[in-house]
């Protein structure tokens, strides 16, 4: 216990807390960059264009095959070899983003691929135009229905912007382990309040996510 | 007709996007060899005013990082900045110092990779690492020690060099040489940081930790059960890094270590951080003019 | 190539250990999973909360918090490698996913089936893994698969605590012979000779469940 309040002093959990702040900074502008560009992609996958389609999608597989740790490592160790310099911050909301995009691109084909087709032809039918059909009726609909997959996504990615501690991010993470390499006292302390940190974010989203799902049920 | 055109648009994309891809890959390997290409240190430094240091958030005394303040401090970090000022001095430039913070893994990456201009972060001086960096002259009198618990009963590192025992290091470190060089027969765990290896060694996942004695007095000053043992393996010490090929910075940086060895600065500095530690003879680190 | 070449056997051996560390938490993930998912469907409300409470938990914590913990804390206690703390937050924390899928294929299970199984005489230990859980499992496969491809990239977690595993070799490479980009390629091609044909399997399967549906 007097190593919790040791561990715990003003300055460590002001300094934990803003560790926190970058966390969700990560989380958020990585999911909005995500969402855009797997927007893009899922689309171009569910208009099912040949050759075209399945090339993109294998190539996103591909992505969403592999570790997000190595993506991470990747963008900030490797990059700069082919000169693409960025702040470990960039680097990690660029490579979250690249990743989450391959990811979300599933949920959104599939949000597509789950709206009744009888739309697609019933819109075109009083005359809309093929891009007005998708950002007026299909879109919306889709985004709906992801709504609930979304911010699990979201549950996954502020988890996962623990690995950019990795490349020194001062992330929540990152700063547990300067806190604990004050004294190895802190060790269990410090983690069960980054723990805790973690459970509270993740818990509300999730409660978040099923509130939206009764909502729009 | 419909389903051809688009049959031929879906065929044109992937095309393109091949193509793209292709250029992509090309431009990359064009850009990978040109980023090869020298590039000089002491113009940059000229240029931005400013030394982007690397220094350790994880290492007592050197670089740790204060959670007041959000900065690392230490022995390096002080000394980083008055080598700044100092070679400020020498060039005529008000010269601004910033710290980026760098792990075992990392540092030589970031530097190869020019986010950083030097490494100030308990790197020894190794002929292995001078083929890919510049090494300043020493900058601090370190070698390796062995670290184990008060009742272990080791005395030196050859009761260690049996197969069923197991020596902890950390990453990137020149720990691995020693090892293999002084008990061959030992098996090796290499840990990520420090506090791993500490936190290794009391889980007994391993019976000693060899690291610079500089860090084992600071990990036994923590842990009182714990005691550095058999002396000094080969002298090893600290040296300054910068990107391979750099004469311009290593002149500055040296004329600059010298000049703060000379005027006091640098035994001043020894002894802000090191008259804490326990069983260490401050004299044997200080400069003697 | 030369790279390739020349580190080798680290990389072979990186890539056992991260196929090694993913069959026993695959192996660990489903028992403890199945486990909980009963748990959570239990009658006994505080037997369900359990179940509930530990779901909930491990799905909102990220797996490096749990590795560390047991990698700085409870090895305190009981002694253990890298690799072993690694694989066993590495089984917990995929435990929970499986919980959830498992969970579900259950849910979807036809109730009848249950009452009609208890009617023949078959006790409700004997229903739930005769009748049961074996279409829960066909349902939830599709679902089980992608926990298992997220188990084997998330298995580069091993890598923070010293677990030999591919990602670590990866960085010892990449550290010392300075060719980051070649070498985490690498890297990235040993996971995708795991990952991708477990992906395409998944997507067969789940068309044709779709289809025989």
């Amino acid at each position: 216990m007097t190593d919790f309040i040791n561990a715990l002093t003003q300055d460590n959990l002001s300094y934990l807390l803003q560790g926190l702040g970058i966390t969700v900074a990560v989380s958020l502008l990585s999911i909005i960059i995500s969402l855009i560009l797997g927007s893009v992609v899922g689309i171009v996958m569910f208009e099912k264009i040949p050759y075209f389609s399945s090339l993109v999608g294998t190539l996103n597989n591909i992505v969403r095959n592999l570790p997000l740790l190595l993506i991470i490592f990747f963008s900030y160790f490797a990059l700069p070899q082919i000169g693409i310099r960025l702040p470990v911050f960039w680097s990690t909301v660029v490579a979250m983003s690249f990743f989450e995009a391959a990811m979300l691109s599933e949920i959104i084909r599939g949000g597509l691929d789950a709206i009744d087709k009888g739309q697609f032809e019933g819109a075109r039918s009083t005359g809309l135009s093929n891009r007005q059909t998708m950002t007026h009726i299909i879109l919306p609909q889709a985004y709906k229905k992801m709504i609930p997959p979304l911010i699990s996504q979201l549950i996954s990615l502020v988890k996962d912007t623990s690995l950019a501690s990795g490349v020194v991010l001062a992330d929540l993470t990152f700063r547990g382990q300067v806190v604990y390499a004050q004294n190895s006292h802190f060790i269990v302390p410090v983690l069960i309040f980054m723990t805790f940190c973690y459970f509270i974010v993740n818990y509300l989203l999730s409660l978040l996510a099923k509130h939206l799902d009764r909502l729009l049920a | 007709m419909e389903k051809n055109k688009k049959r031929l648009f879906g065929m044109v994309a992937a095309l393109l996007l091949v193509l793209f891809l292709l250029l992509l890959g090309f431009w990359a390997a064009n850009r990978a060899h040109e980023n090869k290409r020298h590039q000089d240190t002491l113009e940059r430094v000229k240029k931005t005013k400013m030394i982007h240091w690397g220094v350790k958030t994880d290492t007592k005394l050197f670089g740790l990082v204060n959670t007041k303040s959000g900065q690392s401090e230490g022995f390096d970090v002080d000394l980083a900045k008055a080598l700044t000022k100092q070679i400020g001095k020498q060039l005529g430039l008000e010269l601004t110092p910033s710290f980026t913070p760098v792990n075992a893994s990392s540092k030589v990456q970031l530097l190869k990779n020019t986010n950083i201009d030097g490494v100030m972060a308990v790197m020894t001086i190794t002929k292995e690492r001078a083929k890919v960096v510049d090494f300043s002259n020493p900058y601090f009198p370190a070698g390796n020690a062995l670290l184990v618990r008060k009742d272990s009963g080791v005395q030196s590192i050859k009761d260690l060099n049996d197969p069923s025992k197991t020596i902890l290091i950390a990453l990137g470190t020149t720990a691995a040489d020693t090892v293999k060089k002084e008990a061959p027969k030992a098996k090796v765990l290499a840990l990520q940081d420090y506090a791993s290896a500490m936190q290794a060694l009391k889980a007994g996942q391993g019976q000693a930790i060899v690291t610079d004695n500089a860090i084992l007095y600071g990990l036994v000053a923590e842990n009182p059960d714990y005691q550095v043992v058999g002396g000094i393996m080969g002298y090893a010490p600290y040296g300054i890094a910068f990107d391979h090929n750099q004469p311009g910075m290593v002149k500055q940086a040296n004329q600059a270590l010298e000049s703060l060895e000379k005027d006091g600065t640098y035994n001043t500095l020894i002894k802000k951080w090191f008259s804490q530690v326990p069983g260490l003879d401050l004299s044997q680190l200080e400069v003697q003019s | 190539m030369t790279l390739f070449n020349h580190y080798s056997a680290l990389f072979f051996s990186g890539f056992g250990y991260t196929i090694l560390a993913s069959l026993i938490a695959l192996v660990a993930s489903l028992i403890l999973g199945t486990f909980f998912a009963l748990l959570q469907l239990s009658k006994k409300r505080f037997l369900a909360m359990l179940g509930n409470a530990y779901v909930q938990f491990l799905r909102n914590v990220p797996l490096l918090i749990i590795t560390l913990f047991f990698y700085l804390a409870v090895a305190k206690v009981i002694k253990m490698t890298g690799f072993v703390s690694g694989t066993v937050a590495l089984s917990l924390y995929t435990s929970a996913f499986i919980a959830e899928s498992v969970r579900a294929g259950i849910l979807a299970i036809d109730h009848g089936q249950m009452e009609g199984a208890l009617a023949n005489g078959l006790s409700y230990g004997q229903a739930m893994s005769r009748v049961v859980l074996p279409q829960a499992f066909k349902v939830a496969l599709p679902s089980l698969g992608n926990q298992l491809i997220n188990l084997v990239k998330n298995s580069s977690i091993l890598a923070f605590v010293g677990g030999l595993d591919l990602m670590y070799q990866g960085n010892l490479v990449a550290a010392s012979s300075f060719d980051t980009f070649t070498s985490y390629l690498v890297v990235g091609l040993f996971y995708l000779v795991l990952t991708l044909p477990l992906s395409y399997v998944m997507q067969y399967l789940e068309e044709h469940l779709q289809e025989s549906r």
